[in-house]
């Protein structure tokens, strides 16, 4: 697992890399109420708008953690926003993208990195 | 920056686990470990207690004759029947300007030989300059430096006739002073979450103690300002500097119906009031836009400044959302905003600008809940 400094968390899986939000940012956010995410096939880069998170508080975007493709959504979340707060890790992720290089990885923090990150 | 100022119960609320915001000059709880959603529910189903404390807190008494006086002093700050108010009970009302304008909105009680009034705590210090400037002369106003706690939820009256047995007795818009082992409360059955509950008054140095108190029943749990955001919403009641403000109107804020007739053209004391000429005038020929409920089709929520156009694309800004959130009682986002008046009827289907996108809503009535109150 590979930690960004905006609180996202990235999974390989075979090809893709899977991308959702840490533990931390989702308590930080409360409780998340609306989830946009981008069309399936969307080529994006790294800083680029690509989720909208709406909390019970107020809106907040992801940012893609590196240039790539969009190959799925989890479109699961427009119905269960909720599911992000009580599964971030897990059933609550975003998006999977298809990255050309996976070395990029290598520059984002591991778990230890990002856990003293956040202090 | 000026150092915010704290309530009496702020080691409570470290204590409580809670997140601190500022908010209007004061240190205050945006939420405790539950979190939002959850404390929502809690009030609407149970009982929350909320720190209410920045409120300020008036008592308004005659320098010369009886509470009568006052009243009718008060009626020219005030478009509302306060003349007509009984002893022991409470209404709503609004601070008027020149150009009617509203300065602040607030409760005003008849406790017999004066009135007690609760303004917002962005507005306290500008109110009672109000207040003393254009009635100081007949009126003295005092400052009542106290705590304020609001018990709000349908288990409300169970929990609090332990302490207060006869608050049990007290309809929606009661006031009293009940004496207490928390030394004497002043009581309103009343509060801004669209529940049945109580807003309560305490001595400072007694706020902790009567707050544990309540909150060591199980019926109780301690509710930020965040939920209270949602209740209110959820209930269409009005946040002041955000749904009305010096700009707009009690006429184009949909609250005509806290002008009583005595007030209005016709009453047995019309106008007398500041903005009387503007607010009459609105009353007989109408306002340009009203306040009004927006109901998103989709789950985005249309916040505070979104704006609202008449179509899908293209098309003419015809209004901008005031206040927007989730109601978690109605599953769903809502939002208050002003719309112009050939789009204010129910079931009008207008389009809010979310990130640059047209999201359709719809015209409804408010509250978008019905209110729990005890008759």
């Amino acid at each position: 697992m590979k930690y960004t400094e905006e609180h996202e968390w990235l999974r390989v899986e075979g090809d893709v890399v899977v991308v959702g939000i840490t533990e931390h940012a989702s308590e930080q956010l409360g409780d998340i109420v609306f989830v946009e995410l981008p069309e399936e096939g969307t080529a994006v880069t790294k800083d680029e708008e690509v989720v909208v998170i709406e909390s019970v508080k107020a809106a907040s975007d992801i940012l893609a953690p590196l240039d790539g493709e969009i190959v799925e959504v989890n479109d699961v979340l427009a119905d269960n926003p909720s599911l992000v707060n009580d599964d971030p890790l897990g059933e609550g992720w975003f998006f999977k993208m298809k990255i050309e290089d996976l070395s990029a990885l290598d520059e984002l923090m591991d778990e230890a990195a990002y856990k003293a990150f956040v202090g | 920056m000026t150092e915010l100022k704290k309530t009496p119960l702020f080691e409570l609320h470290g204590e409580l686990g809670a997140r601190m915001v500022p908010f209007a000059g004061y240190e205050m709880p945006v939420q405790y470990a539950l979190g939002v959603m959850q404390e929502h529910n809690w009030t609407r189903e149970k009982a929350g207690l909320f720190d209410v404390s920045h409120m300020g807190q008036l008592l308004l008494s005659p320098k010369e004759g009886n509470v009568a006086d006052v009243a009718l002093a008060l009626e020219t700050l005030v478009p509302v029947d306060i003349a007509g108010l009984g002893q022991g009970r409470q209404r709503y009302g609004f601070f008027t300007n020149d150009k009617g304008g509203i300065l602040d909105d607030l409760m005003i009680a008849n406790r017999g030989d004066h009135l007690f009034v609760v303004v917002n705590a962005a507005c306290k210090d500008a109110d009672e300059a109000h207040l003393r400037a254009a009635i100081g002369d007949r009126v003295k106003v005092e400052v009542a430096d106290r705590a304020l706690l609001a018990l709000q939820g349908p288990l409300a009256e169970e929990v609090f006739k332990r302490i207060v047995p006869e608050a049990a007795e007290m309809r929606f818009m009661d006031v009293i002073v009940a004496g207490s082992e928390f030394g004497e409360l002043w009581i309103s059955r009343s509060g801004y979450t669209g529940e049945d509950g109580y807003e309560i008054s305490v001595a400072n140095d007694q706020a902790a103690a009567l707050t544990r108190a309540l909150l060591a029943f199980d019926e109780v749990e301690a509710i930020g300002l965040g939920a209270r955001d949602s209740l209110r919403l959820e209930a269409g009641l009005c946040l002041y500097g955000h749904d009305i403000d010096e700009g707009t109107t009690p006429i184009e804020a949909s609250l005509l119906w806290a002008i009583q007739k005595a007030r209005r053209s016709g009453g047995a004391r019309e106008g007398g009031f500041k903005g009387s000429d503007v607010i009459l005038g609105q009353i007989a020929d109408g306002a340009s836009r009203a306040r009004v409920g927006l109901l998103p089709e989709g789950r985005a929520p249309m916040r505070e400044g979104t704006p609202i156009f008449d179509s899908a694309e293209g098309g003419a800004q015809i209004g901008v959302v005031t206040s927007g959130a989730f109601g978690p009682t109605i599953g769903r986002p809502m939002s208050m905003g002003y719309v112009a008046k050939d789009f204010t009827s129910k079931g009008t289907t207008v389009w809010g600008e979310v990130r640059g996108k047209r999201l359709p809503a719809v015209i409804a009535d408010l509250p978008f809940r019905p209110s729990q109150f005890k008759k």
